[in-house]
């Protein structure tokens, strides 16, 4: 499954197209790691368990999107875009969306 | 008294200890940035990336980052909101938050040529038990790494 972010898939040549796919997720930390990263959250820095929640949460989201594509029967999704959003404290949700598409090698 | 002094106490230290830490973040980011000088970042080519080159791979790469400010930070960002006006310390923090996600990104992608339509996703996360007083940055980075081949 190729992934891209711009609107074809250079090298290729999009045969068809088989529309709209998109995957969220929603996630959240222990109490434990929310307690850790709210002491860290003192002397401020990086929150090594939240940016592991939040990469978590991107593959997840990538996943399901990529699931959803390959029921399409494509080989590519284009356009990809990810929308993050703070669903309630501790807890982080990825969108990510894109147009599922069948592409072949130019020539 | 006593509450005034313990104020004091804890936002001299965290002034002190977030700085250094800050400090060392920016040089360790400067450093990163002066590495990939000469790998291109684009953030255009959604529509109009065309070359004659043979194209090897071509792949999403994301970085992503959450970057707390330290508690003086927000004391004074609470205080600098009455009056209006530039809020520095919080713009030190977004932009350290971003610089690090992007870097990340690109470090995914060692071998790729160039990586075109840069997007760059922030989102303020809040705090579990600090609620709104403290908030956190997440930065998300995507873009599409294209490798040329030979």
């Amino acid at each position: 499954m190729i992934l891209t972010n711009i609107e074809s898939v250079p090298g290729m040549r999009i045969k068809a197209q088989c529309g709209l796919v998109s995957g969220s997720t929603v996630r959240a930390k222990d109490a434990i790691k929310d307690i850790g990263a709210g002491l860290k959250n003192v002397f401020g820095g990086e929150l090594k368990s939240y940016t592991e929640l939040l990469s978590e949460a991107r593959n997840e989201a990538v996943n399901r999107m990529v699931e959803q594509a390959k029921r399409l029967r494509a080989n590519a999704v284009i356009n990809v875009r990810f929308a993050t959003s703070a669903i309630t404290a501790g807890a982080a949700e990825v969108y990510a969306y894109g147009t599922a598409v069948e592409v072949e090698p130019i020539g | 008294m006593g509450d005034i002094l313990g104020l004091i106490i804890i936002l001299t230290a965290t002034y002190f200890i977030g700085h250094a830490f800050e400090q060392t973040h920016f040089e360790e980011i400067k450093k990163r940035e002066i590495m990939l000088i000469k790998r291109p970042l684009l953030n255009f080519g959604a529509r109009n990336f065309n070359t004659k080159r043979k194209i090897e791979k071509v792949e999403l790469v994301t970085g992503e980052v959450v970057i707390s400010g330290d508690y003086f930070k927000f004391f004074i960002a609470s205080f600098k909101t009455l009056f209006g006006g530039r809020l520095t310390t919080m713009e030190s923090l977004l932009d350290r938050a971003r610089r690090e996600a992007i870097l990340r990104m690109r470090e995914k992608a060692p071998l790729a040529s160039v990586i075109i339509n840069t997007r760059v996703e922030s989102v303020m996360l809040n705090d579990v038990y600090w609620k709104n007083t403290r908030p956190q940055c997440a930065v998300i980075a995507y873009g599409t790494a294209i490798t040329y081949g030979s």
